[in-house]
């Protein structure tokens, strides 16, 4: 594999890398915030189904091994002098938004995981989660396309 | 239990002397690994003694077996005790090890995925059956499980990572996959059992244990990654254009 020393050389390790991180970033943020801070969500809400179990389970052990390969893959695009800082940015983008909409629409909603939040109108919390999550989708999206287009190989 | 404190003692006595053979023999072992096997040991001896012991307590049962099935094994494999005992032991000796490692039995119980069986579906069979309660009546049972747990830990975190020889050892990414979803039906097993708590278990102290087990083996799990990231990189250095190696990967 040849690597010269310019930012746009791997463009798929740095779409890699911020995918990873995007995914590791919004899952230690959910798990740090939501549940141990805040403690708006539950560890187990009673209409968990098994399928949101798996899905849950699968999740968590894949966040760990994202956050760990994307520092790894930062390291080594960052020696071999190939860190696409926009690409990058936008790969984290597209994979935090992807994520938190995942948890948003398919977890919270279709598996009853568990609610954002308890007691409270639910509705506001759920608009706010999930078009946040569209957002952060749509700006990486556009970071991802664009620096696919300037670098064109 | 006197018989894991001698279990303990002897295994320090047999690490320490095999140092000094090594050391002896002027081909050094570092300090730092006998301070794994030491700590290793002293884990899993806690984990079987003392106030952890007390299994009739799913909290204290569960801290238990994160110790005896997660930090023990952890901490025992980075102490190489392999790698020690041939260069330790005279020629002849040391070759019947290797001949024994390279075998195709040591071959298949050291893959990761039947490594992950044998632990994480160790697991299931102890919390989703009648094991778990049986164990509780029977302290020859409750023995074997606790034997069960640590040494399938210690053999799926040598099936992943690890300095000792491992001619068997599955490829990078396929040892990757398989720890995440060891780790994922080890998770989904925590939820399970918050939300059906094995029979005899107060609900309350389920959701304690279930807790422990998601969150508890967090640190080794990490450094299981961090571990296979660093083997990652090396390879990676060895097929760097910068400062090539030639033949070899």
């Amino acid at each position: 594999m040849s690597s010269t020393p310019d930012g746009r050389a791997q463009p798929g390790r740095n779409l890699g890398a911020g995918l990873l991180l995007g995914l590791g970033v919004v899952a230690f943020f959910d798990e740090t915030v939501f549940h141990q801070l805040l403690h708006w969500h539950h560890f187990y809400d009673r209409s968990t189904t098994d399928v949101g179990l798996v899905s849950d389970g699968l999740f968590h052990a894949f966040s760990w091994f994202a956050t760990v390969a994307a520092l790894f893959l930062l390291a080594q695009l960052r020696r071999d002098r190939a860190l696409h800082v926009r690409r990058l940015v936008g790969g984290l983008l597209v994979g935090a938004g992807a994520f938190q909409l995942y948890d948003g629409l398919v977890q919270h909603k279709l598996f009853g995981l568990h609610q954002i939040r308890y007691d409270v109108a639910l509705l506001p919390y759920d608009l706010v989660w999930n078009i946040t999550a569209g957002v952060l989708l749509v700006v990486g999206a556009v970071l991802v396309l664009a620096t696919r287009t300037r670098q064109a190989r | 239990m006197t018989v894991v404190v001698a279990l303990a003692i002897a295994a320090a006595l047999v690490y320490a002397a095999l140092m000094g053979r090594a050391r002896r023999r002027e081909r050094g072992w570092p300090t730092w690994r006998a301070a794994c096997w030491a700590g290793g040991v002293a884990v899993a001896a806690v984990a079987a003694l003392g106030p952890l012991a007390d299994h009739m307590d799913f909290r204290a049962h569960m801290i238990g077996h994160v110790l005896l099935g997660m930090l023990a094994p952890l901490l025992l494999v980075l102490a190489a005790p392999v790698t020690l005992a041939l260069r330790a032991l005279p020629v002849a000796a040391a070759r019947r090890v290797s001949a024994v490692l390279r075998s195709s039995v040591v071959g298949a119980a050291t893959h990761p995925g039947v490594a992950a069986v044998l632990a994480v579906g160790g697991l299931w069979v102890l919390y989703r059956t009648g094991l778990y309660a049986a164990s509780m009546r029977h302290p020859t049972l409750l023995l074997l499980v606790h034997v069960h747990v640590f040494l399938a830990g210690w053999l799926f975190t040598h099936s992943l990572v690890g300095p000792d020889p491992a001619p068997h050892r599955a490829r990078l990414p396929v040892r990757a996959a398989l720890l995440v979803l060891a780790l994922a039906a080890h998770d989904i097993l925590a939820k399970m059992l918050y939300a059906h708590p094995p029979a005899g278990v107060d609900p309350a102290a389920a959701a304690v244990g279930a807790q422990v087990m998601y969150y508890g083996g967090a640190p080794v799990e990490v450094a299981l990654f961090v571990l296979l990231g660093v083997e990652w990189r090396r390879r990676q250095g060895l097929t760097d254009v910068r400062a090539p190696l030639s033949g070899r990967r």
